[in-house]
């Protein structure tokens, strides 16, 4: 079962081939004997996940039972979860049971599908290789000595290794594409406001974006007709109508206007990943596509603005983890400077903490200007950077990450891991759409390509990912691991 | 030395939404600690605020009453600093685009003369929760009821040179937040709470002194005796040849003093960022215009068209219009009896000294507006004399009847104006009374006047308070003197 993608699962529900109880079972014995190794669920919840593929299959046999009813999913362990431990990857929630749901968890299982558990990530998002989690790092399934990407990389992990056949990650930087590259397999960030942020506990408020990670662009069309669309719990979502993205999957690329931004091209770039994208954009010229070189010229910009508007929006949301009313509490405070101080330094980890302090220091009186204000400046440059780019062309497309995934414990300098991001990021700035194909290997591990569209070009994103995905087969090859527990 | 005190107000009021100003909790006051403070407002990890349109509604209302200008966009921020009441460890506030700008209020003084204070600017923020040091030995318990309470900061310019001038501005604003029904006003409840800015500078002098902020001033008499003191206090501290600093002060109304919380120097920075889970708040025309038709009569209007139209002194004016619901009273009362001038009489000295006495407000008063209009009329039309009017109203303060009519037949207290009725009584006193006239006749000319009132007590007394005393007073006095 777990070779099938969630397209072809749903369909073999519907045909009643077997039963979500048994789909269900089939992947928990999978967690239960790979994960071990893998490391990619925080939170396994077996007993529920059985309980919801019952309730699916009555409705089944009922009658009504959506097109996704039984299916099972993951989500990160940003999400949400009634009754559910909801720990951001940190030990500072390690004891937080939300007692409510996020919109996108709700929707999920108004949908029927099946929460299997919650994944491993770096701790509240910040991070490009998830060894910054308070629950220890996750393995990619391609080579256990790699990343998996980050921060969405217990998702990504998971899914490549067929623990799931899907999982929901957010995307600040890049979290859900750049985990989505490095384990092979596709992951859309949707444009900001098209998925509900009520219930995603927060690192960046203005860049963070939920969405799916999956085997195919089919997939993810599938899950984002479910969670996608306006939520009055959330004053950034937008109201705006929810297209069929499956409908549109099969529409013919001739005459597509592909842009390559050469910014994208440039310094650091891999040549094993470079050949792997330009070999994906010749399969698009096969298809009927036309390329042309197009300039992002602020894009060196980005990785610096990112830092200074996602730790200030960090360092006041991560404020409310004071020790007083939830989550980790020191021992004995002394009074209430100790509580704070304790609590936190106990509770936070190292990455968290440096970006809690770049945005204190940001932010403080004598700084705001030349550094909150002129990013804010320096983002709206970059938002016009893409504008301009889509008045030439449908979209755009580069490599989702400079290198395929890197060995663990490779990257200790904070920087180098920042420059990670340097193809992702500026796509949050800019609060537009970004996508991640499977496009080949580079020293056996995956490759992935990028494609961005402009503001709510989901559909066509979906659509130019899917007709790639019918003229190749990278995104239908699984690591060796996955096979050893078939 | 001759020294001038500035001072500047900012006052908190809380708006009268059912709801928070962030999330859909109740407002209401007095609930069990924590019972009214729902996901949002406890800051759990992966909520959202989402505005309340109805506070937005009310600070334009307030805005549009204080001439303001109404900023088309106005942006939320965060004020971060850490405090276990304030649970997100920021509070949304709005720091560097208020959505009301520069207006001004009139205030009246005791004198009856007005004076304009300039508005600065007026803010929406959500209030924070409580800390409750004294219930809990060694512990401090926090109830996050209040927490997301929408506030409007209302910042005056420091245009206020006296705690008289300081108490009218809050008693005005005071005023038309109740006028517009944005706010209970209740300020024993916290529902409008005062910051004052003190300075003090010799006669003449134009730059400003060094101002103290004082905090927790709660009622219109705190306010003056917080300046009272301070003003003393800085103007000590100068003269013996200290210098103020800036610096936070709380108002303590046990000790009648202000005491020092914190220096300049140890102020927070409070990182005032734009709100990202927000959005702009804008605001067109037509929205405003909207606003603009609903607001009701203001008290200046009010004040100035009793005084102009109505006839109403100055002082009447200002004290009646200085609460919608007196205004609305005694509005009522006038169109029922027709005399302004009574009408302001008889609310502001019988009505209000029987519901001050039994602490009741005007709005509960027992005695209806159309029931005290018609037992004025009854005394404008002569049907009852003074005394019997205080008599019926009484009677109808207690529920002794529906209407001043029918206190008036039950108790008999019709004035008898008839002056063959009253002549007889007065015979009947006269022949009851030889020694008093036989004293009344053997004295001064110029002491009969004062020896009268014995006949005109005894003629009441026999007409059961219902003769017309002016009649009886006449009446005795022709008879009295024929027998001279």
């Amino acid at each position: 079962m777990y070779e099938k993608t969630l397209t072809q699962l749903a369909a073999a529900l519907k045909s009643g081939e077997f039963s979500s109880r048994e789909l269900t079972a089939h992947y928990l014995q999978r967690i239960e004997q790979a994960d071990g190794k893998l490391n990619s669920f925080i939170s396994v919840t077996a007993e529920q996940a059985l309980k919801q593929a019952e309730v699916a299959d009555n409705a089944r046999a009922a009658g009504n039972a959506g097109p996704l009813a039984g299916i099972p999913l993951a989500l990160k362990d940003i999400f949400c979860t009634q009754g559910v431990k909801t720990s951001c990857g940190s030990k500072m929630l390690d004891n937080f049971i939300a007692p409510y749901s996020a919109t996108v968890v709700e929707k999920l299982n108004a949908a029927g599908t099946i929460s299997l558990g919650k994944t491993n990530m770096d701790e509240f998002a910040m991070g490009s290789s998830n060894e910054n989690s308070y629950y220890g790092p996750v393995k990619n399934p391609w080579d256990l000595t790699a990343v998996p990407g980050g921060s969405s990389g217990g998702s990504a992990a998971a899914v490549a290794a067929g623990l799931v056949p899907a999982a929901m990650g957010t995307d600040t930087g890049g979290s859900i594409r750049q985990p989505a590259a490095f384990c092979g397999i596709t992951g859309l960030k949707p444009t900001y406001g098209r998925v509900s942020r009520f219930g995603i506990i927060a690192y960046a408020s203005s860049l963070d974006q939920a969405g799916p990670m999956a085997r195919s662009a089919e997939d993810c069309a599938h899950l984002l007709g479910v969670i996608a669309g306006h939520d009055g719990r959330d004053s950034t979502s937008v109201s705006r109508g929810v297209p069929d993205y499956v409908e549109g999957l099969n529409a013919p690329l001739s005459g597509l206007k592909i842009g390559l931004p050469k910014e994208y091209f440039g310094d650091g770039l891999a040549p094993d990943v470079e050949k792997a994208v330009r070999e994906a954009v010749k399969v698009y010229e096969s298809l009927g596509a036309t390329v042309r070189e197009v300039s992002l010229p602020h894009t060196h910009y980005a990785i610096p603005a990112y830092y200074v508007i996602a730790p200030a929006e960090a360092s006041s949301n991560l404020s409310r983890y004071d020790g007083v009313r939830f989550g980790h509490r020191c021992d004995n405070p002394s009074d209430l400077i100790d509580l704070y101080t304790r609590s936190r330094a106990e509770g936070f980890g190292e990455e968290v903490k440096r970006r809690i302090l770049i945005g204190t220091h940001t932010l403080s009186e004598g700084f705001f200007d030349a550094y909150y204000t002129k990013a804010q400046q320096v983002r709206r440059l970059i938002r016009q950077d893409f504008l301009d780019a889509f008045e030439d062309v449908d979209v755009l497309m580069g490599p989702a990450s400079p290198t395929p995934a890197f060995d663990l414990g490779a990257k200790k300098d904070p920087v180098s891991m920042y420059l990670q991001d340097i193809y992702t990021i500026a796509v949050n700035l800019a609060g537009i759409p970004g996508i991640s194909v499977p496009a080949g290997f580079a020293g056996g591990r995956p490759v992935g390509l990028q494609i961005l569209g402009t503001h709510f070009a989901e559909a066509q994103l979906l659509n130019v990912a899917h007709q790639f995905q019918q003229a190749t087969d990278w995104h239908l090859q699984r690591p060796a691991f996955a096979e050893e527990y078939a | 030395m001759q020294w001038e005190t500035v001072i500047g107000l900012e006052v908190h009021v809380q708006l009268a939404t059912r709801s928070k100003i962030f999330s859909g909790a109740s407002t209401a006051f007095g609930a069990e600690p924590n019972t009214q403070a729902c996901a949002v407002d406890l800051g759990l990890p992966g909520v959202l605020p989402v505005l309340n349109e109805q506070a937005v509604a009310m600070a334009v209302q307030f805005g549009l009453a204080v001439h303001a200008d109404i900023a088309e966009v106005s942006v939320f921020d965060r004020k971060n600093y850490f405090y276990p009441d304030l649970p997100k460890g920021y509070q949304t506030s709005q720091m560097y685009h208020p959505i009301v700008g520069p207006g001004d209020v009139e205030i009246t003084l005791e004198d009856g003369s007005t004076k304009r204070i300039r508005i600065h600017h007026a803010h929406l923020e959500e209030d924070a929760g409580k800390s409750l040091h004294e219930d809990f030995h060694g512990m401090t318990g926090i109830d996050l009821n209040r927490a997301g309470t929408p506030l409007l900061e209302i910042v005056s310019e420091p245009d206020m040179r006296s705690a008289k001038e300081a108490a009218a501005y809050l008693k005005a604003i005071h005023s038309i937040v109740t006028y517009l029904g944005i706010s209970d006003g209740n300020m024993a409840e916290g529902s409008m709470r005062c910051d004052v800015n003190v300075s003090v500078r010799p006669k003449g002098q134009e730059a400003f002194g060094t101002r103290a902020e004082i905090k927790n001033v709660n009622s219109f008499r705190f306010v003056e005796r917080a300046i009272a003191f301070e003003v003393e206090r800085q103007i000590e501290l100068i003269e013996d040849g200290g210098t103020v600093v800036q610096e936070t002060r709380l108002f303590d109304p046990d000790r009648d003093e202000t005491r020092s919380m914190r220096t300049k120097e140890e102020a927070n920075d409070y990182r005032y960022f734009p709100c990202p889970d927000l959005l702009p708040v804008v605001l067109d025309q037509a929205y405003l215009d909207h606003l603009r038709g609903q607001l009701p009569e203001l008290p200046a209007d009010k004040r100035e068209r009793f005084q102009n139209e109505l006839g109403l002194s100055a002082y009447d004016a200002n004290v009646i219009s200085a609460s919608r619901d007196m205004a609305e009273f005694f509005e009522a009362v006038h169109s029922e009896c027709g005399d302004a001038k009574q009408a302001a009489n008889w609310v502001q000295g019988e009505l209000s000294g029987a519901l001050n006495r039994e602490n009741l407000s005007i709005a509960n008063s027992p005695i209806s507006a159309r029931q005290l209009g018609e037992l004025i009329s009854r005394v404008l039309d002569d049907t009852i004399n003074g005394k019997a009017a205080k008599e019926v109203f009484q009677a109808l303060w207690n529920g002794q009847g529906e209407s001043a009519d029918e206190v008036i037949d039950a108790k008999g207290l019709k004035q008898v104006t008839d002056t063959g009725a009253i002549e007889a009584m007065i015979d009947q006193v006269i022949a009851d009374s030889p020694a008093q006239v036989a004293q009344y006749c053997d004295s001064e000319p110029e002491k009969r006047g004062k020896m009268i009132g014995y006949f005109v007590g005894q003629v009441m007394k026999a007409s059961r308070g219902t003769a017309n005393p002016q009649q009886v007073n006449g009446l005795l006095k022709e008879k009295l003197d024929a027998l001279l």
